[in-house]
């Protein structure tokens, strides 16, 4: 196989990046289930804050934001406001609490808080979200590798899943959580360099999130020459109630996903767990803040390369993307000229069809940066793509091995079993994700973009009831879930497939908020009019609230407390 | 003895619980005004003023917010080190909260440490 200089860039940093992942894996391994699960809750603020903003941020994140965005214009800010803004909620009405409850996943607090039959609905429901989600990570390993490297897609998924299977299988979550602060760093990097480059080319000053202001004013002006509305004019694509809706219900959504909650569990102690809530959203900030400014960069340069161009006078790099497909010219007035852009030409028609994936993927060979730089995104990509995918196995892994074989079924399992049995349930969860990610399911794609309504309707309301309200009991709680999720699920089926005018304009993606309102108001009326929890229950709750409280005594016998909380971390 | 003991740790707990809440209503406020008035409801006319060649509705929308929210949580987390401390139930040896409780903690502390 001939190589192209890029394609050996890449290869050449995907090589040192696993090699990198492989030995920290090695240097990590456990042979404990609080190391496997829970990192031996040893792992210091500032890691754990890297580890989630490498779980949280996706494939998605890193290869399609800034392409939405730039197609989107001001309304891609729900994006942006949407997935950070639910850190604060995580932070301020689960972390700490969650944290303090010490135990390995989020179905074991629902289990322990309300009933045993709302731990299994939970081992579901955080199974499948966590499914639908890995699918597209493990295809995204797949395209990064297919495109970079040139092997096939289905080659470049095996590849992926043998590097997440080792480090997962032997480190657990301590191995996940290392290699992720290394995944981390090697993405915002990837991100960075090209960014900086490319702001330093179109502006006088390199720093994108200062520089791209001006510049999104000439876009406005070179917008509307070209037809298109002005790019920071808000509510050009959705109206103003929606914007609203879509926002929350991302932030609500963001703060009920549980692979980033049991990131929470890890650390050594609740002040920890708020610290790391703090450095998480640092971290993530850091590429959310400057894909805005690369979302601009790329469509003005976008629009001053080819917008009424002649076709045949197109730029080379153009020529390169229409071969992968992801650019395709369909002369609908055959004049020869690009007279129009669009994003997905069978939603919006438009002459050029310009993929949003390609955005982040193409700007470095848009601005003409030399190939190191290009390979280098290609290693930011994988990434991306692996730090979430194992953080979403380990949950599929913890729900199996842990909620289901230890809890539900074989609660007089050893250690030993116990872990072998978390081991095989990793193994098999990659095994069957990378069979999604060669054979995605149809509705994969859609699923995702409403994972965030589904779980914004159903665990958020209950877990922050379950905290904050001591009366909220296990009726409530089920009947709420029961209503939320259905409520939500109709309206999204509803109006996708069933033909229903949405109501006052709200968009599937905006009902989780209305869902998780329902689920607040029935959990409250029929917690009301049912039994109060059992007094153990009430015990556990005030507990959970208080950073340095064990049982009745512990509160007046704080030594004894401080050999509880440094016993753990004095094993690692 | 013990009982009151008892009784003025569920007093104490209380209060705790409420200065905590008292913090993050406050939090969350400025959370709903930065992140969804400001960003979303008031964004057409804010985008009348331009500030650093950035029309301000769509700087906060694309920027600003996501500024504040991360300044939000590190405020919630130092304030609750001063709330943990106060209430004595901070957890032990973690470092530079720590160190406050000995000056600022310690009347707490050595009321309780009576009761015993």
């Amino acid at each position: 196989m001939e190589l192209t200089t890029i394609q050996a860039w890449a290869v050449f940093f995907a090589f040192l990046t696993f090699a990198l992942y492989i030995t920290i894996a090695i240097r990590t391994r456990v042979n404990t289930t609080a190391g496997f699960y829970v990192a031996e809750q040893g792992i210091p603020p500032v890691a754990n804050g890297a580890a989630i903003a490498a779980d949280w941020m996706s494939a998605a994140s890193f290869i399609s934001m800034a392409g939405l965005i730039s197609f989107l214009g001001f309304d891609g800010a729900i994006y942006l406001i949407g997935w950070t803004g639910g850190y604060v909620l995580l932070a301020l009405l689960l972390a700490p609490y969650l944290r303090k409850f010490g135990k390995y996943t989020v179905p074991d607090f629902v289990g322990d808080r309300y009933s045993e039959a709302a731990r299994t609905v939970a081992v579901v429901a955080a199974v499948f979200v966590s499914f639908t989600y890995v699918a597209g990570q493990m295809r995204g390993v797949g395209i990064v590798f297919s495109r970079f490297v040139g092997v096939s897609i289905t080659a470049g998924v095996i590849i992926g899943m043998a590097v997440v299977l080792f480090y997962a299988v032997i480190g657990g979550m301590k191995g996940i959580t290392w290699t992720q602060v290394a995944q981390y760093t090697v993405l915002i990097v990837a991100y960075l360099i090209p960014a900086w480059a490319i702001a330093g080319t179109v502006a006088d000053i390199p720093v994108p999130q200062i520089s791209f202001g001006t510049i999104a004013r000439e876009l406005d002006g070179l917008q509307q020459d070209f037809g298109l509305n002005e790019y920071t004019a808000p509510f050009t694509n959705r109206p103003m109630q929606d914007v609203f809706l879509v926002a929350l219900t991302l932030m609500i959504g963001t703060a009920g996903l549980p692979h980033i909650i049991v990131r929470f569990y890890t650390t050594p102690s609740v002040r920890a767990a708020r610290y790391s809530a703090g450095w998480a959203l640092l971290f993530i900030a850091i590429l959310y803040t400057t894909a805005p400014a690369v979302a601009v960069f790329a469509k003005t340069n976008l629009l001053n390369d080819i917008a009424g161009q002649q076709y045949s006078a197109r730029p080379d790099w153009v020529r390169n993307w229409e071969a992968t497909g992801l650019m395709v010219f369909d002369d609908t007035n055959n004049n020869g000229v690009i007279d129009s852009i669009t994003p997905d030409a069978t939603t919006t028609p438009g002459e050029m069809t310009v993929s949003p994936d390609i955005i982040v993927l193409a700007n470095p060979e848009i601005a003409g940066l030399p190939a190191p730089v290009v390979g280098l995104v290609a290693a930011g990509g994988l990434a991306a793509a692996l730090s979430t995918a194992s953080g979403l196995l380990l949950v599929i892994g913890s729900a199996i091995g842990h909620d289901l074989y230890y809890k539900r079924f074989r609660p007089e399992a050893t250690e030993k079993q116990r872990l072998m049995a978390g081991r095989l349930a990793i193994a098999g969860a990659v095994l069957v994700a990378g069979y999604f990610g060669v054979r995605p399911p149809g509705f994969v794609g859609q699923v995702v973009a409403f994972a965030f309504g589904l779980a914004a309707a159903s665990f958020f309301p209950i877990i922050v009831l379950g905290i904050f309200w001591k009366r909220t009991n296990a009726h409530g709680a089920m009947a709420g879930v029961i209503t939320g999720l259905s409520f939500t699920a109709l309206y999204m089926w509803a109006t996708l497939y069933g033909g229903m005018e949405p109501w006052f304009d709200i968009s599937p993606e905006g009902i989780g908020t209305i869902g998780a309102i329902i689920n607040f108001v029935v959990t409250y009326f029929v917690s009301k009019a049912t039994a109060p929890p059992p007094a153990e229950v009430q015990a556990l709750i005030e507990e959970v609230r208080h950073p340095r409280l064990g049982d009745a005594q512990t509160i007046r016998l704080p030594e004894q407390e401080a050999e509880r909380v440094g016993g753990p971390r004095a094993t690692n | 003895m013990a009982q009151s003991g008892v009784q003025k740790d569920v007093r104490r707990s209380e209060g705790y619980w409420r200065a905590n809440v008292k913090v993050q209503v406050s939090l969350l406020i400025v959370w709903g005004i930065v992140g969804l008035v400001l960003a979303v409801l008031l964004a057409e006319p804010l985008n009348n003023v331009v500030i650093g060649g950035f029309p301000l509705g769509f700087w906060i929308a694309q920027q600003g917010a996501i500024f504040v929210f991360v300044v939000l949580i590190f405020i919630y987390a130092r304030r609750m080190d001063r709330v943990d401390e106060e209430y004595d139930v901070h957890e032990e040896g973690l470092g530079s909260a720590r160190k406050r409780v000995q000056t600022s903690g310690r009347k707490s502390s050595s009321a309780e440490g009576g009761d015993r």
